[in-house]
């Protein structure tokens, strides 16, 4: 096994050139039952020292990807290539790369420092070597104190930092994540979410990242694939998937969304025209759309949309009249439900600024936006 | 909360708090005894009178001094260095001559019979002829039975006066007490104890080792199968409980006697020839065989509820770390069974020393359990107080045993299921 880490090391030296990829996903399909396919067609290029999040509903199939690429899953069909070696036939523990479990699976009959040196022990190194490494890792996650503590005396983010610390312990260039945050509480987990792209950031390793919050994804990713259904419904760096989703369902899923529906009236142009089934009509930007006819949701982000004062200088191609039904007060931002074109679960989301006058329920507003930012895509 | 009250707290009528929970919690413990007590009395008559029953007869020594009263008394002070003095002869012919109008000297006879072996007819004949005997007693006893002329006789009534001893726990590790009262070896053809309780020792740690072998890897498929299948497998490991344990060991005769089924088979196989058939019944190897099969679930349920709780994502961790299976398994999952390990160890090395039905029908001679020497005492032998000893030793390694496991593992580690 250090004979295959050692060639891979080599190997990296040798093509390191940024453009080849480090892993890859080649036409993976995986299915349990033989019936149904859990993952359908599974492409993605990783490269080196990215950080890649698989991001999905449970079951969509991301924990099924991340498990065959740990080689604990076999595809069905297709082929996983590191570093352009396909590794199907590699079990587990002679693939070389680091994981980090759900509920950690930390071996509850060792201590921390035991814990970490079992990589290391099992690859036979000296007893010199493992000491250093492991109090180098312990110092990584700032849990220097701890080594000598069971796993079951740590708090869950201790935990969750010792977990890290074994899987990145004997030097990997590729860690696994399987939702390694769901089991903390919400400020845990921001801090760990830091301290683990402190960490990316620092050892340069490419990590796969699985997750259900989309939160998660955006803050820690370099690339998300967001899965639905066994297929990556769009691959793109989070500001491109939020800004630009090129599906109703990444749209939906990544961020706050208002949804309308209807069928595309005219084509003109760089935009469309939609005529909601409210009877509204509504120029769009088309995205993933048919010609004249076709059913359509439109995607409009809710801090995309703009209450109208009444001056002449804001201009909008869409503008509607709203009916408030509800403002919920969050401090630094108000959310205001409406009733627009059709649809009343409509969300404003406006600053919480200075000149920004109190609506009630009941009262009519002025709202619009721009066509650039309302996306029509498949239904 | 932030000052401490002035006044001590009391409830709405005025009673002070403390008092008034002590009360609540009072109540609630009678009501949960009340619910407890038909158990508690059924444990109390059915096994904890008999288990002090047991533990006193193995000590409790009336006989020569209910039977031989005024002769043990006569000897005080008898310094037995030469034959007792005339009144000492007369009280015993008086002793006997009431023992033999009550008819009541078998006990005693029996009893100095362990001792002494001739005592039970000394002590008739001498009866029986006691009636007729004239003083001077000294010279008209030995007459009758020289053995009323030898110290060791004297001495072993002086010693058996006392109302306890500690001869049938010497019995029971074939030791006896030398007439000068030094702990002595019984002679080596009378030995059978101490054998008895090694080989019941060494068989039962052979089984348990058995039971261990063959249930690890059922009790892993169980904790590891999905659902479906475990159930069915649990099932089969079940389905022992419901037959008979009389129908599983004679079932095991039938398979392993020289004319069973296994040699029928091997024989008409051309593995062994008909002269040279296995004797695997009726020997250590019967009991081994059976006793294993018998106690395999005590050794599968607990590890199985122990493998159970052992996520699967341990084994993956080790794998991903780079552990070889075999390695993975040895430092990450084994480790992990310990507990379970020892409670199936613990509970099926009890019951095994304590087994009797199996090996007394495969066991013959030499596959036969200390148990079986119980029942012998109690039924055939009749001496009660050896088998209590035999019986109360056992129980003092059974006890010795979980105070063993309950330091080093815990006893709440015990789970069936």
């Amino acid at each position: 096994m250090n004979e295959t880490l050692a060639d891979a090391g080599v190997e990296t030296a040798v093509t390191s050139d940024a453009s080849s990829c480090f892993a890859r996903f080649v036409n993976v399909q995986k299915s349990y039952d033989g019936v149904e396919l859990v993952v359908k067609d599974f492409n993605l290029d990783i490269r080196k020292g990215e950080f890649v999040t698989l991001l999905g509903p449970s079951g969509s199939g991301k924990t099924t990807c991340l498990m065959m690429m740990a080689g604990f899953e076999t595809p069905t069909h297709g082929e996983i290539l590191l570093k352009d070696e396909p590794i199907s036939g590699l079990p587990p523990h002679k693939r070389g790369i680091g994981m980090v479990f759900q509920n950690y699976a930390l071996f509850p009959h060792m201590t921390v420092a035991e814990n970490l040196a079992f990589p290391l022990e099992v690859r036979h190194l000296s007893k010199a070597e493992i000491k250093e490494k492991v109090a180098k890792a312990l110092a990584m996650v700032r849990l220097e104190e701890f080594g000598d503590r069971r796993p079951a005396q740590l708090s869950g983010g201790q935990q969750q930092r010792v977990a890290l610390a074994r899987a990145l312990v004997f030097e990997p260039e590729l860690v696994l994540m399987d939702e390694p945050l769901g089991a903390l509480d919400k400020n845990l987990r921001e801090e760990m979410q830091y301290e683990i792209k402190r960490i990316h950031a620092r050892l340069g390793v490419t990590m796969i990242y699985v997750t259900h919050d989309q939160t998660e994804a955006l803050t820690m990713s370099d690339r998300i694939a967001v899965f639905n259904d066994g297929i990556v419904q769009q691959l793109a760096s989070p500001d491109e998937l939020y800004e630009r989703p090129e599906n109703a369902f990444v749209a939906y899923f990544i961020g706050e969304n208002n949804r309308l529906v209807g069928e595309v009236s005219e084509h003109l142009g760089d935009n469309c025209k939609v005529r909601l089934d409210s009877g509204d009509t509504v120029i769009a930007k088309p995205i993933a759309v048919g010609g004249v006819g076709s059913r359509t949701t439109l995607s409009l982000r809710p801090e995309r949309v703009s209450i109208l004062s009444g001056d002449a200088e804001e201009q909008f191609d869409n503008q509607f009249t709203a009916t408030v039904q509800e403002v919920i007060y969050l401090g630094d931002h108000l959310r205001t439900r409406v009733t627009v074109c059709g649809n009343d679960d409509f969300i404003l989301k406006t600053a919480n600024a200075q000149g920004v006058g109190v609506m009630r329920p009941g009262q009519h507003i002025q709202v619009g936006w721009s066509s650039a930012d309302c996306r029509a895509l498949d239904v | 909360m932030s000052e401490p009250p002035a006044a001590p707290l009391t409830t709405a009528d005025g009673v002070p708090l403390k008092v008034s929970l002590r009360r609540t919690v009072r109540r609630s413990k009678i009501k949960a005894l009340l619910l407890v007590a038909p158990l508690l009395a059924f444990l109390f008559i059915a096994f904890l009178m008999p288990l002090f029953e047991m533990l006193w007869r193995s000590v409790d020594n009336p006989e020569v001094s209910t039977h031989l009263s005024r002769t043990v008394s006569a000897l005080e002070g008898w310094n037995g260095e030469s034959l007792p003095d005339e009144a000492t002869f007369a009280a015993l012919a008086e002793d006997l001559r009431e023992g033999q109008q009550e008819r009541n000297l078998g006990l005693l006879s029996s009893r100095l019979n362990y001792e002494k072996s001739g005592m039970r007819s000394t002590i008739s004949r001498t009866a029986r002829r006691v009636g007729t005997l004239e003083p001077p007693y000294r010279e008209s006893l030995i007459e009758v039975n020289n053995t009323w002329g030898e110290l060791d006789t004297w001495k072993l009534i002086q010693r058996e006066a006392s109302p306890y001893t500690i001869s049938y726990y010497l019995a029971a590790v074939d030791l006896q007490l030398s007439p000068d009262g030094e702990i002595v070896q019984v002679p080596e053809h009378m030995q059978i104890h101490a054998t008895l309780f090694w080989r019941t020792l060494w068989m039962s740690a052979v089984i348990t080792g058995l039971t261990l072998l063959l249930g690890f890897p059922v009790a892993f498929l169980l904790a590891s199968l999905p659902a479906r299948h475990s159930n069915l497998l649990m099932i089969l490991v079940l389905l022992p409980f419901w037959t008979s344990l009389l129908v599983r060991t004679t079932t095991w005769i039938a398979i392993l006697q020289s004319q069973g089924v296994l040699n029928d088979v091997m024989v008409a196989l051309g593995v062994i020839a008909d002269e040279a058939r296995w004797q695997m019944i009726h020997n250590k190897m019967g009991t081994i065989i059976a006793m294993t099969h018998i106690l395999l679930p005590f050794m599968i349920l607990p590890l199985y509820s122990v493998m159970k709780t052992i996520p699967p994502s341990y084994m993956r961790a080790a794998r991903s770390l780079g552990g070889k299976p075999f390695l993975s398994f040895r430092r990450v999952y084994f480790p992990l069974t310990i507990p379970g390990i020892a409670a199936g160890g613990i509970l099926v090395f009890i019951l095994s020393i304590g087994y009797y039905i199996t090996p007394a029908l495969v066991g013959g001679q030499s596959g036969r359990f200390i148990t079986n020497y119980i029942a012998y005492h109690m039924q055939t032998s009749l001496n009660w107080g050896l088998a209590a000893a035999i019986a109360s030793i056992l129980l003092f390694v059974v006890i010795i045993c979980y105070l063993v496991f309950n330091r080093l593992i815990g006893v709440d580690k015990v789970k069936l299921g």
